[in-house]
């Protein structure tokens, strides 16, 4: 994804180290000129995107009056923002609380899927034996909808906020505990020897060999279940809930404000980014340019 | 005391039956010695390495250091593979340092400390101590592969094509850095090294020992290079025992290669 950025990061300190070839050094300056004609040029373009989209967007509702037209959404837009966190029953919350609402169930969710998906993930990729005995269930399991799920944590739990929890706890376990064993089951032979040669202990070798080579994977596999977890809150919300973004959709449609749910659905979009941004970063702080 | 290797047998079972990479190899390597190991690709020389190493177990015959049958890695020897394995996340120092540390739980870790530092500055890499992997050279990277065998002070240094992928200048220089550290205070003694290159197995070697190719892969001559130390890499070549040994050299490698034009002729008992 980052590919072409470790690159250059790798050849700039090929280049100041001592080995480097001297004629790279002044480079730098006219890279950095275009770099920021890239990000104009960039931004310029995004702005055009928008513009076409807007415009398609408006003739569309001009075809279908039912469609709520883009300036309508706007001032639904600035009216959901310029209170965004008033609380005046569950049938009327501010639209950052239902985001807060809905970011709580997340996390909570994402994080039970961590804490099952990881560790699950070593003893997966640790064990032929784990492999062979759950690896068929697994990928029967993964590719159900969430939405299958719902009425069983529902009896469950009882709760539909803790149902939904839980339902994401689940469908967001798969990509972890997928990554997280392809990660563990993947150590190069050659660290593997290096550390025997070394003789490195157990511990040791799980600390500095076995974590460190495993993260990237990790973080991967966290990635994608965050992203799912976000998709599946507005499910799970819509079908049952009474509060979070997704209930605030099906309650909008159901008052017949669809600006009110476009408007939903670019902060749903806008959160979404964030959390698939946050993660790529933290990617980045464990990719080692270049190989052994 | 010396390393013994004792009718070593070796086979990867693979299409067609079994693969012997090794078929009885018999070798007594004295205390002190720098052995080279020579041959085509596929004689098996990686596996030997592997076996003293304690990576990698013989189907039969055993190796003996000083005596003790070798069945696992220890301290007493230490090995720098083909491909450095250096781990990429963690520094240069970190990663010789971490060898050290779990190689040597004797020393203290100002024993460890002082070791590591020892080593780093004699390959010239201490300035880029910091750095990791990624971040330097192959050469540097292999640099830090010789002074992280080193650190643990092994009795016997294993190197395992170690300069095969640096350009002939980085070539040169390693080959000088290693024969200054194993005659100078480090504790290793005797060296075994696998390598492609006529020149480098007899410039550094006492031995020259030539594998030969499948069906039979095993010793197929040993070869002494009478040159006392110290060499001198440039003025070597004009020996005469130099050039004794690199013509038998050549003609041993070209003729095992005519002699077995289909190496891979599968041999159906899985052992002679």
């Amino acid at each position: 994804m980052s590919e072409p950025n470790q690159v250059l990061v790798a050849d700039r300190d090929d280049a100041s180290s001592a080995s480097g070839p001297a004629v790279l050094a002044p480079i730098p300056r006219p890279a950095g000129d275009r770099r920021w004609a890239n990000a104009g040029s960039s931004i310029a373009l995004a702005f055009a995107g928008t513009i076409v989209f807007v415009a398609v967007w408006q003739v569309a509702a001009i075809a279908r009056p039912d469609l709520p037209a883009p300036s309508e959404t706007f001032a639904q837009l600035v009216a959901l923002l310029s209170s965004p966190l008033h609380d005046y029953g569950p049938n009327d919350r501010g639209i950052f609380l239902q985001l807060g609402t809905s970011l709580f169930r997340v996390f909570t969710g994402f994080a039970l899927a961590s804490a099952v998906g990881v560790p699950l993930g070593f003893l997966l990729g640790g064990s032929a034996l784990v492999r062979r005995a759950i690896n068929p269930l697994i990928q029967v399991l993964r590719p159900v909808s969430p939405l299958a799920w719902f009425p069983i944590t529902l009896v469950l739990l009882k709760d539909a906020g803790q149902a939904s929890v839980l339902t994401i706890g689940i469908t967001a376990l798969w990509p972890t505990l997928i990554n997280t064993a392809f990660g563990v089951a993947g150590v190069p032979q050659d660290h593997r020897d290096v550390a025997r040669v070394f003789r490195f202990s157990r511990p040791k070798y799980i600390r500095r060999v076995l974590l460190p080579y495993a993260m990237t994977s990790i973080i991967t596999g966290l990635r994608l279940s965050m992203g799912i977890a976000w998709m599946v809150i507005v499910a799970t919300e819509m079908l049952s809930g009474s509060s979070g973004i997704g209930f605030f959709v099906w309650d909008s449609y159901n008052n017949n404000n669809l600006p009110a749910v476009v408007s939903a659905i670019a902060f749903i979009g806008l959160v979404g980014f964030g959390l698939d941004y946050a993660f790529s970063q933290l990617a980045r702080r464990f990719d080692y340019a270049g190989g052994s | 005391m010396s390393l013994e290797i004792r009718s070593l047998h070796k086979s990867f079972s693979g299409r067609g039956g079994y693969q012997h990479v090794l078929r009885g190899v018999d070798l007594t390597v004295e205390r002190g010695e720098f052995v080279s190991f020579i041959g085509h690709s596929g004689c098996g020389k990686s596996t030997l390495l592997n076996v003293v190493a304690g990576l990698s177990k013989p189907d039969s015959g055993e190796v003996r250091l000083n005596g003790r049958p070798v069945s696992e890695p220890g301290p007493d020897r230490a090995i720098v593979f083909q491909h450095y394995s250096l781990l990429p996340w963690m520094s240069v120092y970190s990663n010789v340092w971490e060898a050290s540390h779990s190689s040597r739980p004797d020393r203290t870790r100002a024993q460890t400390g002082e070791v590591v530092e020892r080593y780093l500055t004699a390959v010239g890499l201490w300035p880029h101590k910091s750095k990791r992997p990624g971040q330097i050279s192959g050469g540097m990277k292999q640099r830090a592969a010789v002074a992280r065998a080193f650190a643990v002070g092994p009795e016997v240094l294993l190197l395992d094509e170690p300069f095969g992928a640096l350009d002939a200048l980085t070539r040169a220089k390693l080959q000088e850095q290693l024969v200054e550290l194993w005659t100078g205070e480090s504790s290793t003694e005797t060296v075994l090294m696998v390598t492609h290159g006529l020149d480098e197995a007899i410039y550094l070697a006492d031995r020259v020992v030539v594998m030969g190719n499948a069906p039979a892969p095993s010793v197929l001559e040993i070869l002494e290079v009478p040159i006392s130390r110290p060499r001198d890499k440039t003025t070597i070549v004009h020996e005469p025992a130099y050039q004794h040994v690199y013509n038998r050299l050549s003609d041993l490698l070209t003729g095992d290669m005519a002699g077995h034009p289909s190496k891979a002729a599968g041999h159906g008992s899985p052992r002679g």
